[in-house]
Protein backbone atom coordinates (compact mmCIF):
# COMPACT_ATOMS: atom_id res chain seq x y z
CA UNK A 1 0.00 0.00 0.00
CA UNK A 2 2.84 2.42 0.81
CA UNK A 3 4.40 1.81 -2.61
CA UNK A 4 1.05 2.43 -4.30
CA UNK A 5 0.56 5.71 -2.40
CA UNK A 6 4.02 6.88 -3.45
CA UNK A 7 3.30 5.88 -7.05
CA UNK A 8 -0.01 7.75 -6.94
CA UNK A 9 1.61 10.92 -5.65
CA UNK A 10 4.21 10.77 -8.42
CA UNK A 11 1.55 10.13 -11.06
CA UNK A 12 -0.75 12.88 -9.81
CA UNK A 13 2.09 15.42 -9.83
CA UNK A 14 3.16 14.37 -13.33
CA UNK A 15 -0.27 13.94 -14.94
CA UNK A 16 -1.68 17.16 -13.47
CA UNK A 17 1.50 19.22 -14.03
CA UNK A 18 1.81 20.20 -10.37
CA UNK A 19 5.33 21.46 -10.91
CA UNK A 20 5.53 23.36 -7.65
CA UNK A 21 4.96 20.19 -5.62
CA UNK A 22 7.06 17.17 -4.68
CA UNK A 23 5.74 13.91 -3.24
CA UNK A 24 6.95 15.07 0.18
CA UNK A 25 4.49 17.98 -0.02
CA UNK A 26 1.51 15.66 -0.39
CA UNK A 27 0.32 13.95 2.78
CA UNK A 28 -1.67 10.73 2.53
CA UNK A 29 -4.79 12.35 3.98
CA UNK A 30 -4.55 15.78 2.29
CA UNK A 31 -7.72 16.77 0.46
CA UNK A 32 -7.04 16.58 -3.28
CA UNK A 33 -9.73 19.15 -4.09
CA UNK A 34 -10.83 22.34 -2.34
CA UNK A 35 -8.39 23.63 0.25
CA UNK A 36 -5.93 20.75 -0.15
CA UNK A 37 -4.07 20.52 -3.46
CA UNK A 38 -6.63 22.83 -5.06
CA UNK A 39 -7.40 20.58 -8.01
CA UNK A 40 -10.23 21.55 -10.38
CA UNK A 41 -12.84 19.81 -12.51
CA UNK A 42 -10.48 19.22 -15.45
CA UNK A 43 -8.03 17.60 -13.02
CA UNK A 44 -10.84 15.30 -11.88
CA UNK A 45 -11.37 14.20 -15.49
CA UNK A 46 -7.63 13.56 -15.87
CA UNK A 47 -7.68 11.43 -12.71
CA UNK A 48 -10.56 9.38 -14.16
CA UNK A 49 -8.47 8.82 -17.31
CA UNK A 50 -5.48 7.87 -15.13
CA UNK A 51 -7.54 5.26 -13.22
CA UNK A 52 -8.58 3.68 -16.52
CA UNK A 53 -5.16 3.85 -18.17
CA UNK A 54 -2.95 2.75 -15.27
CA UNK A 55 -5.22 0.55 -13.17
CA UNK A 56 -7.98 -0.63 -15.54
CA UNK A 57 -10.72 0.98 -13.47
CA UNK A 58 -13.58 2.59 -15.39
CA UNK A 59 -15.66 5.03 -13.38
CA UNK A 60 -19.11 4.97 -14.93
CA UNK A 61 -20.70 7.24 -12.36
CA UNK A 62 -18.77 10.56 -12.13
CA UNK A 63 -20.32 11.26 -8.72
CA UNK A 64 -18.33 8.30 -7.38
CA UNK A 65 -15.23 10.44 -7.89
CA UNK A 66 -16.27 12.76 -5.10
CA UNK A 67 -15.58 10.05 -2.54
CA UNK A 68 -12.78 8.17 -4.35
CA UNK A 69 -10.66 11.28 -4.96
CA UNK A 70 -10.97 12.51 -1.37
CA UNK A 71 -7.28 11.85 -0.63
CA UNK A 72 -4.35 9.69 -1.72
CA UNK A 73 -5.17 7.34 1.18
CA UNK A 74 -8.77 6.81 0.03
CA UNK A 75 -7.75 6.57 -3.63
CA UNK A 76 -5.09 3.93 -2.89
CA UNK A 77 -7.59 1.83 -0.95
CA UNK A 78 -10.12 2.05 -3.80
CA UNK A 79 -7.51 1.07 -6.40
CA UNK A 80 -6.30 -1.89 -4.33
CA UNK A 81 -9.87 -3.22 -4.10
CA UNK A 82 -10.88 -2.60 -7.72
CA UNK A 83 -7.83 -2.67 -10.00
CA UNK A 84 -7.85 -4.99 -13.03
CA UNK A 85 -4.25 -4.33 -14.03
CA UNK B 1 -15.01 62.80 -33.44
CA UNK B 2 -12.15 60.31 -33.13
CA UNK B 3 -10.17 60.20 -29.90
CA UNK B 4 -6.39 60.20 -30.07
CA UNK B 5 -4.92 56.73 -29.53
CA UNK B 6 -1.64 56.08 -27.77
CA UNK B 7 0.74 53.13 -27.36
CA UNK B 8 1.03 52.89 -23.61
CA UNK B 9 3.38 49.91 -23.40
CA UNK B 10 4.52 46.86 -25.30
CA UNK B 11 6.16 43.48 -24.66
CA UNK B 12 7.51 40.85 -27.01
CA UNK B 13 8.87 37.34 -26.47
CA UNK B 14 10.71 35.14 -28.95
CA UNK B 15 12.57 31.84 -28.52
CA UNK B 16 15.59 33.66 -27.15
CA UNK B 17 14.61 37.15 -26.06
CA UNK B 18 12.09 39.19 -24.09
CA UNK B 19 11.75 42.92 -24.76
CA UNK B 20 9.52 45.32 -22.87
CA UNK B 21 9.16 49.03 -23.65
CA UNK B 22 12.44 49.26 -25.61
CA UNK B 23 14.37 47.37 -22.93
CA UNK B 24 15.74 43.85 -23.45
CA UNK B 25 14.76 42.16 -20.19
CA UNK B 26 16.44 38.86 -20.93
CA UNK B 27 18.26 36.94 -23.64
CA UNK B 28 18.87 33.22 -23.55
CA UNK B 29 20.45 31.12 -26.27
CA UNK B 30 20.94 27.85 -24.39
CA UNK B 31 17.36 26.87 -23.58
CA UNK B 32 14.61 25.51 -25.82
CA UNK B 33 11.59 27.77 -25.98
CA UNK B 34 9.57 25.75 -23.46
CA UNK B 35 12.33 26.03 -20.87
CA UNK B 36 12.79 29.70 -21.75
CA UNK B 37 9.10 30.40 -21.04
CA UNK B 38 9.37 28.59 -17.73
CA UNK B 39 12.42 30.66 -16.79
CA UNK B 40 10.50 33.87 -17.58
CA UNK B 41 7.70 32.69 -15.30
CA UNK B 42 10.12 31.95 -12.48
CA UNK B 43 12.25 35.08 -12.86
CA UNK B 44 9.98 37.84 -14.14
CA UNK B 45 6.51 37.09 -12.80
CA UNK B 46 6.10 38.09 -9.21
CA UNK B 47 3.15 35.82 -8.73
CA UNK B 48 2.59 32.22 -7.71
CA UNK B 49 0.15 30.90 -10.26
CA UNK B 50 0.25 27.07 -10.33
CA UNK B 51 -2.26 26.98 -13.20
CA UNK B 52 0.51 28.34 -15.44
CA UNK B 53 2.05 24.86 -15.61
CA UNK B 54 -1.22 23.35 -16.84
CA UNK B 55 -1.53 25.69 -19.82
CA UNK B 56 -0.55 24.80 -23.35
CA UNK B 57 2.47 26.60 -24.80
CA UNK B 58 0.48 29.28 -26.67
CA UNK B 59 -1.47 30.17 -23.54
CA UNK B 60 1.75 30.27 -21.50
CA UNK B 61 3.23 32.66 -24.06
CA UNK B 62 0.13 34.87 -24.01
CA UNK B 63 -0.04 34.77 -20.21
CA UNK B 64 3.63 35.74 -19.80
CA UNK B 65 3.57 38.51 -22.41
CA UNK B 66 0.52 40.08 -20.78
CA UNK B 67 1.94 39.56 -17.30
CA UNK B 68 5.23 41.33 -18.03
CA UNK B 69 3.58 44.10 -20.04
CA UNK B 70 0.98 44.87 -17.36
CA UNK B 71 3.62 44.69 -14.63
CA UNK B 72 5.56 47.39 -16.46
CA UNK B 73 2.71 49.83 -16.94
CA UNK B 74 0.40 51.64 -14.56
CA UNK B 75 -3.21 50.51 -14.54
CA UNK B 76 -5.81 50.73 -11.81
CA UNK B 77 -7.87 47.69 -10.86
CA UNK B 78 -10.90 49.32 -12.53
CA UNK B 79 -8.94 49.82 -15.74
CA UNK B 80 -7.86 46.16 -15.67
CA UNK B 81 -11.48 45.17 -15.15
CA UNK B 82 -12.51 47.06 -18.30
CA UNK B 83 -9.50 45.95 -20.35
CA UNK B 84 -10.39 44.73 -23.85
CA UNK B 85 -8.17 42.14 -25.53
CA UNK B 86 -7.72 41.56 -29.27
CA UNK B 87 -5.16 38.94 -30.26
CA UNK B 88 -4.22 37.15 -33.43
CA UNK B 89 -1.95 34.48 -34.87
CA UNK B 90 -1.38 32.34 -37.93
CA UNK B 91 -1.68 28.76 -36.70
CA UNK B 92 -4.64 29.01 -34.31
CA UNK B 93 -4.17 26.12 -31.81
CA UNK B 94 -2.54 23.73 -34.29
CA UNK B 95 0.40 22.95 -31.96
CA UNK B 96 -1.97 21.74 -29.24
CA UNK B 97 -4.41 20.16 -31.70
CA UNK B 98 -1.51 17.95 -32.77
CA UNK B 99 -0.75 16.96 -29.15
CA UNK B 100 -4.39 16.04 -28.66
CA UNK B 101 -4.45 14.07 -31.88
CA UNK B 102 -1.46 12.08 -30.64
CA UNK B 103 -3.36 11.16 -27.48
CA UNK B 104 -6.17 9.57 -29.55
CA UNK B 105 -4.15 8.24 -32.48
CA UNK B 106 -3.68 4.68 -31.23
CA UNK B 107 -6.95 2.76 -30.98
CA UNK B 108 -5.33 0.31 -28.57
CA UNK B 109 -4.08 3.10 -26.34
CA UNK B 110 -7.01 5.49 -26.62
CA UNK B 111 -6.93 7.88 -23.69
CA UNK B 112 -8.05 11.38 -24.75
CA UNK B 113 -6.65 13.99 -22.39
CA UNK B 114 -9.27 16.44 -21.08
CA UNK B 115 -6.50 18.81 -19.96
CA UNK B 116 -5.09 19.03 -23.49
CA UNK B 117 -8.52 19.16 -25.12
CA UNK B 118 -9.52 22.35 -23.30
CA UNK B 119 -6.65 24.17 -25.01
CA UNK B 120 -7.62 23.19 -28.56
CA UNK B 121 -8.93 26.69 -29.24
CA UNK B 122 -6.65 29.69 -29.83
CA UNK B 123 -8.74 32.15 -27.81
CA UNK B 124 -8.26 30.16 -24.59
CA UNK B 125 -5.09 32.25 -24.05
CA UNK B 126 -7.27 35.36 -23.82
CA UNK B 127 -9.35 33.55 -21.21
CA UNK B 128 -6.26 32.81 -19.12
CA UNK B 129 -5.26 36.51 -19.20
CA UNK B 130 -8.79 37.58 -18.27
CA UNK B 131 -8.93 35.15 -15.34
CA UNK B 132 -5.53 36.25 -14.05
CA UNK B 133 -6.24 40.00 -14.23
CA UNK B 134 -10.00 39.84 -13.58
CA UNK B 135 -10.71 41.51 -16.92
CA UNK B 136 -14.26 41.53 -18.23
CA UNK B 137 -13.82 43.71 -21.34
CA UNK B 138 -14.66 42.77 -24.89
CA UNK B 139 -12.28 40.32 -26.59
CA UNK B 140 -11.63 38.68 -29.93
CA UNK B 141 -9.08 36.40 -31.54
CA UNK B 142 -8.27 36.59 -35.26
CA UNK B 143 -6.43 34.11 -37.46
CA UNK B 144 -4.35 35.96 -40.05
CA UNK B 145 -1.45 35.03 -42.30
CA UNK B 146 0.83 37.54 -40.58
CA UNK B 147 0.71 40.31 -37.97
CA UNK B 148 -1.89 42.80 -39.20
CA UNK B 149 -1.76 46.06 -37.23
CA UNK B 150 -4.53 47.60 -39.30
CA UNK B 151 -7.01 44.83 -38.50
CA UNK B 152 -6.30 45.01 -34.77
CA UNK B 153 -6.30 48.80 -34.54
CA UNK B 154 -9.57 49.17 -36.46
CA UNK B 155 -11.38 47.12 -33.82
CA UNK B 156 -9.38 48.65 -30.95
CA UNK B 157 -10.07 52.22 -32.08
CA UNK B 158 -13.78 51.49 -32.35
CA UNK B 159 -13.78 50.31 -28.72
CA UNK B 160 -11.77 53.35 -27.58
CA UNK B 161 -13.79 55.87 -29.61
CA UNK B 162 -17.10 54.55 -28.34
CA UNK B 163 -15.90 54.63 -24.73
CA UNK B 164 -16.32 50.87 -24.27
CA UNK B 165 -12.92 50.93 -22.58
CA UNK B 166 -9.85 53.14 -22.11
CA UNK B 167 -7.35 50.35 -22.75
CA UNK B 168 -7.07 47.60 -25.36
CA UNK B 169 -4.41 44.90 -25.24
CA UNK B 170 -3.61 44.01 -28.85
CA UNK B 171 -1.16 41.62 -30.35
CA UNK B 172 0.22 38.51 -31.95
CA UNK B 173 0.90 35.18 -30.22
CA UNK B 174 2.19 32.29 -32.30
CA UNK B 175 3.61 28.90 -31.34
CA UNK B 176 4.36 26.41 -34.07
CA UNK B 177 7.11 24.01 -35.14
CA UNK B 178 9.33 24.67 -32.14
CA UNK B 179 9.17 28.44 -32.46
CA UNK B 180 7.31 30.99 -30.42
CA UNK B 181 6.76 34.68 -30.95
CA UNK B 182 4.54 37.20 -29.27
CA UNK B 183 4.10 40.94 -29.54
CA UNK B 184 1.54 42.62 -27.30
CA UNK B 185 0.90 46.35 -27.08
CA UNK B 186 -1.48 48.33 -24.96
CA UNK B 187 -3.50 50.96 -26.79
CA UNK B 188 -4.96 53.69 -24.64
CA UNK B 189 -6.92 56.90 -25.11
CA UNK B 190 -5.22 58.58 -22.18
CA UNK B 191 -1.41 58.40 -22.35
CA UNK B 192 1.64 57.05 -24.15
CA UNK B 193 3.37 57.41 -27.49
CA UNK B 194 1.08 58.54 -30.29
CA UNK B 195 -0.22 55.49 -32.16
CA UNK B 196 0.15 55.01 -35.87
CA UNK B 197 0.25 51.84 -37.93
CA UNK B 198 3.73 52.87 -39.05
CA UNK B 199 4.90 53.25 -35.43
CA UNK B 200 3.61 49.90 -34.30
CA UNK B 201 4.99 48.10 -37.35
CA UNK B 202 8.38 49.68 -36.75
CA UNK B 203 8.40 48.40 -33.17
CA UNK B 204 7.29 44.95 -34.35
CA UNK B 205 9.99 44.82 -37.01
CA UNK B 206 12.67 45.93 -34.55
CA UNK B 207 12.15 42.92 -32.24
Amino acid sequence: MEALKKELKENIIEVLNLEDLTIEDVNDDDALFGDGLGLDSIDALELIVMLDKDYGIKLTDPSEGREIFKSVEVLATYITENRTK
Amino acid sequence: MKNTVYIKAYCAITNTKMVCNDEVLCEENELDYKSFLKSIYKNYCEVSYPKFFKMDEASKLAFLTAEVLLKNTSMTENEKEDLAIILSNKSASLNTDRDYQNSIQDKNNFYPSPAIFVYTLPNIGIGEICIRHKSYGENAFYITEKFDANLLSTYAQTLLNTNKTNNVLCGWVEVEKGKCSSFFYLLSNTEGELYSEKNINEIYQSI
